[in-house]
């Protein structure tokens, strides 16, 4: 199994293939379209500001092999911004669209507690979740972002409150995401990425 | 749910080693960074910052090998700073494995430096370490290492910081420094107060009621130690259990 890791220069991924190398798991970078079309697991990894990575995935003509491969069946896992890609827009940029595979609209979290949400928190996960399979109920994860994703029905795996609550991991078929770092998450965000590989093998 | 309190040692380095001292003099060596991180990243640590407190031109090559040693070791984040004047500096240092960038002597010199470095890395990614010392009644921005005054009210100037797009702020208090008399609580509390990001309080730990102080009366977010840790004459797991016995919210890793 090597996992593919979405390079579109806005993204932490030295950070991710580092995390990858540790529990043993073998990772090459894509950054233009024919590697991300024949993935056989992709990871996009983004930190910073919603509209640099939209614009870094349509400037390299990413969007649509990206597209095309989660629509194939290839499983796919969103870090952070790559969570809040996923939906059809965001309010940090509010002109440009998402990749629009989940309906909604990425909005600010509230300015009644202390932005950026960062540092480790705990999230409240429905049972059915597979990619938290194992993970202690209290394991904390570690968070870094102002936006968030809306809680829903069908797609959300776990949910985690700073302020409001909102989607913490999402998993719907062979697509899964998570607001916060598993990268940066201890042995809580290792396993976490363990399952994806498992779950993707 | 509840965000946890970050506890977050120090490595104050030449640029290779890690070194210590009161008030920013008398430096000795304490230890290897890259051993250090691999030991804090075990016990608990929620992050870890490295600081080339020599800063000159000549050690760079050398300090951004020291950060690629310590992320190597990290499944947790790591801020890097010490020096960071430019665009490209800041890139050099994200490059070689830091999360986050904390800048400080610069910063007061170009504030715009602030709002280049939120506006390409993210607010999240951008620490503005705000070295603080006491006046009669109020607090003196102090710069290049806590030696000049910048002539800047420390208040003022983490508003100023939040508003140019910094994510964090790293508050040293220039007092208590290597001193280990406990934090600053009312500066801490006074910072926490006027702006809206979180605060890592930082200068003067040695015992663990003095981080419960700072956590509770000082509203810290986080609070950094460097010595205590080093010399293991405090272990995280332990401080951490005093602190979730008190009722702060901490993180015990899994």
């Amino acid at each position: 199994m090597i996992v593919t890791l979405i390079d579109h220069g806005a993204g932490n991924v030295a950070s991710v293939e580092r995390a990858l190398l540790r529990i043993s798991v073998e990772s090459i970078r894509a950054a233009t379209p024919e590697p991300i079309a024949n993935a056989t697991a992709l990871l996009l990894p983004g930190v910073g500001h919603f509209s640099a990575l939209i614009r870094a995935l349509d400037e390299k003509s990413l969007r649509r092999p990206l597209l095309e491969a989660i629509g194939r069946g290839i499983p796919f896992l969103g870090i952070c911004l790559g969570l809040q890609a996923l939906y059809a827009s965001s309010d940090e940029a509010p002109d440009l669209p998402g990749l629009g595979i989940l309906p909604g609209r990425v909005s600010a979290l509230p300015l009644t507690v202390k932005l950026p949400h960062m540092g480790w928190n705990q999230i409240r996960a429905s049972t059915k979740s597979s990619l938290l399979r194992d993970v202690p109920l209290d394991a904390y994860f570690y968070f870094a972002h102002s936006f968030a994703a809306p809680r829903a029905t069908t797609s959300t795996a776990a949910t985690c409150a700073h302020g409001v609550e909102f989607t913490a991991v999402v998993e719907q078929g062979n697509i899964f995401a998570t607001q916060f770092h598993p990268e940066k998450s201890g042995a809580a965000g290792a396993l976490l990425l363990r399952n994806f590989v498992s779950l993707a093998a | 749910m509840t965000l946890a309190r970050r506890i977050i040692p120090c490595l104050d380095t030449d640029g290779a080693r890690v070194v210590k001292g009161v008030n920013f003099v008398g430096l000795r060596d304490a230890g290897d960074p890259a051993e250090l991180a691999a030991r804090y990243n075990a016990e608990g640590a929620d992050e870890l910052i490295v600081l080339d407190i020599a800063a000159s031109r000549d050690r760079r090559p050398t300090f951004l090998e020291t950060i690629r040693r310590v992320a190597a070791e990290l499944a947790i984040p790591l801020t890097a700073g010490g020096g960071i004047r430019t665009l490209e500096d800041a890139r050099a240092v994200v490059r070689a494995g830091a999360d986050k960038i904390t800048v400080n002597t610069a910063a007061v010199e170009e504030p715009e430096l602030i709002s280049r470095l939120s506006g390409e890395f993210g607010a999240q990614a951008v620490v503005l370490a705000i070295d603080a010392k006491r006046e009669t009644t109020s607090w003196d921005v102090r710069i290049r290492g806590g030696r000049d005054s910048a002539h800047l009210d420390a208040i003022g100037w983490a508003r100023k910081g939040v508003e140019l797009g910094a994510g964090e702020i790293l508050l040293t208090s220039v007092d208590r420094d290597g001193t280990q008399s406990g934090f600053d609580v009312p500066l801490t509390a006074a910072i926490s107060r006027a702006v809206s990001v979180p605060v890592i309080a930082s200068g003067g730990a040695k015992l663990p009621e003095d981080f419960l102080q700072v956590f509770s009366e000082g509203e810290a977010d986080a609070a950094l130690a460097a010595s205590i840790f080093h010399d293991d004459t405090q272990s995280i797991r332990s401080l951490k259990q005093f602190l979730s016995q008190s009722g702060i919210p901490v993180r015990f890793p899994c």
